[in-house]
């Protein structure tokens, strides 16, 4: 147990390295972008008619006067007390703006990362046991087609043939226009997240059931498989027994691999549905040089993903035994 | 007829496919120009068999728009490959032969691969000013953790190598060792990394011009067209979505053809098939 509790503790210090290293990087990259704050969102007309001293003070609003290492540790001094600044375009606490954002694409995200990693399981498991007949065939293509498929592309698509072709699914934005955001029932909520969260669901299958083939290829190819079907057993049986079993690993290191690639598709999903999730904050935020609102969703996003690989690297010592062994007598 | 064997007909599907790759970008960049032109007289047409794709509302013709946007994603595409195939393979090779340098890259990797990807190529376009170099440095620079993760463990098995280990020690220098017996053995799966790149940054190319971060909307980029064509979904106007985004579908397939018949003509053990 005491290996364990070591095992992640280190690997929760190499989180907190990594996630001091992305929001670093992250403020680097935003701090040395040539376009200028100012310009962006108060236009180049109205900023050559004012004063010096407005001018002067939009700048300390925007925070482009105040030196790079200066802004980035008052910036880490503030985070590390739980305060992300305050965002420029929605005059809000970053935390607060995250929190409702992140609220809204939370039921989206989490659908789509179990339904795309049950089905990625199983049509992988299936392909790989049913490997060179028809059903195999017919996945791997429909995997390949899925994954040459840009996101943003299907999600016209089905707003196409569902919202505009067959209306059964509103257009967009999570809240009808003209509605309060609290008299919108729950049904109404869901009805406009159906159609965003199957778009992430069906691009998140293609890479989880195609690998997943592959190592049920593996499997199956391996001695004690041979063994198995020398002592009679049915190949049901063999996938239940051996197949899945040993596929179980590289499934879970799927399954949490792919958090990072659904956050990133639902960047491009809530922007054609116009849904008011994180990803579209993320793309405001980057438009309107909102550098504290950008730097938080990084940051945030990055901490969601490595907490998805801790819990990978933990949950391989549940699984098998064999690394939990193997930990304890290191 | 059963004279060609499975090698012999990889290649010419290899041949091909290249041949239809290089006929669209050749093809749209000479349309460059008719893809801006615009026709105030033939405005909003559907499909027809004179207007493959339609028109748009400046009556622009979208087969050329389209042909000159795949075009560009193309270029574009074979440029930031190479560069980040490039970068993979310098710094998996250096990781692998140097102790520091690998915990920096695992570190590295680690980080690149913590942010989601379509943010990190925004973050890289906008510290480049988005517009064309935006595009290029931000799908380059974020490509290439992956394939250095597959060149670095390729070059720490190959170190193990009987025929490394001997010239290691005759005394060979390591920069030799590196040009004459490390490279030609990578190359294989180098070629197939580099070429199965292709589709990925295609891909990001055309999304972070969607979302308005890459090339500029004056550009004939399939990521300008499908996000101009949003605005006119709901009047019913499908053309303007459908076909560029099934071309594009298809270039990025042809792509992926391509590096699997790569890989299948480099692979040794299926020369004699």
């Amino acid at each position: 147990m005491r290996h364990r509790l070591e095992f992640a503790g280190k690997k929760c210090i190499r989180m907190v390295l990594l996630l001091l290293g992305v929001s670093l990087a992250a403020f680097l990259l935003m701090a040395a972008s040539p376009l200028d704050p100012l310009q962006t969102n108060v236009g180049q007309a109205a900023l050559g008619s004012m004063s010096p001293e407005q001018i002067a003070q939009l700048e300390d609003y925007w925070g482009t006067n105040i030196p790079l290492p200066e802004r980035y540790l008052g910036w880490l001094a503030d985070a590390v007390r739980g305060d992300l600044g305050t965002s420029l375009l929605y005059r809000q606490p970053v935390l607060q703006i995250i929190g409702e954002r992140l609220g809204n694409s939370l039921g989206l995200l989490l659908f789509a990362w179990v339904l795309s990693g049950v089905l990625g399981l199983a049509l992988g498991v299936a392909a790989g046991a049913l490997r060179g007949r028809w059903p195999d065939r017919l996945i791997r293509g429909w995997c390949l087609l899925i994954s040459s498929t840009p996101t943003f592309w299907l999600a016209l698509l089905l707003l196409m043939v569902f919202s505009v072709w067959l209306g059964w699914f509103p257009i967009g934005l999570s809240v009808p226009i003209g509605a309060a955001a609290d008299s919108v029932t729950f049904l109404e909520r869901l009805q406009h997240a159906v159609l965003p969260a199957l778009t992430l669901s069906i691009t998140g299958v293609s890479s989880i059931a195609l690998h997943t083939r592959e190592k049920m290829v593996d499997v199956l190819e391996s001695d004690y498989v041979l063994f198995a079907r020398a002592r009679g057993e049915k190949l049901p049986a063999i996938v239940l027994r051996h197949g899945l079993r040993n596929v179980a690993l590289p499934a879970i290191t799927l399954q949490f691999a792919s958090v990072s690639e659904i956050i990133g598709g639902s960047v491009l999903v809530e922007q054609v549905f116009s849904y008011p999730g994180l990803g579209q904050a993320a793309v405001n935020a980057g438009l309107g040089s909102d550098l504290p609102l950008l730097l938080g969703i990084t940051v945030i996003t990055a901490a969601i993903v490595f907490a998805g690989n801790l819990a990978a690297d933990l949950l391989y010592g549940v699984v098998d035994p064999k690394i939990r062994r193997g930990a304890a007598r290191r | 007829m059963r004279t060609w064997n499975r090698r012999q007909r990889t290649l010419c599907l290899l041949l091909l496919t290249a041949v239809i790759l290089l006929a669209v970008t050749v093809s749209g960049a000479l349309l460059t120009d008719r893809a801006t032109e615009t026709d105030f007289a033939h405005t909003n047409l559907a499909p027809s068999l004179d207007r493959l794709f339609g028109t748009d509302w400046l009556g622009r013709d979208m087969l050329a728009r389209t042909l000159a946007g795949l075009s560009l994603s193309i270029r574009i595409g074979a440029l930031t490959a190479c560069v980040s195939a490039v970068i993979a393979l310098a710094l998996g090779v250096a990781a692998a032969l140097n102790r520091r340098a690998d915990a920096v890259l695992s570190w590295l990797i680690d980080l690149f691969l913590g942010i989601p990807h379509i943010l990190l190529v925004m973050l890289i376009s906008l510290a480049c000013g988005r517009g064309f170099l935006g595009v290029v440095a931000g799908v380059s620079l974020s490509h290439w953790p992956s394939l250095a993760r597959l060149v670095r463990e390729e070059v720490l098995q190959l170190r193990q190598a009987p025929y490394l280990l001997a010239a290691e020690k005759l005394g060979v220098p390591r920069g030799q060792l590196v040009r004459r017996h490390l490279l030609p053995h990578l190359l294989p799966q180098f070629l197939t990394g580099l070429i199965l790149q292709f589709p990925h940054a295609i891909l990001h190319e055309a999304s972070v011009t969607f979302l308005g971060f890459g090339l500029s909307s004056e550009q004939p980029a399939i990521g300008v067209i499908l996000s101009e064509s949003m605005q006119y979904l709901t009047t019913g106007r499908w053309w303007l979505a459908l076909f560029p985004g099934a071309a594009l579908v298809g270039v990025v397939l042809l792509f992926a053809g391509l590096g699997e018949q790569v890989r299948r003509l480099l692979d040794p053990s299926s020369v004699h098939q």
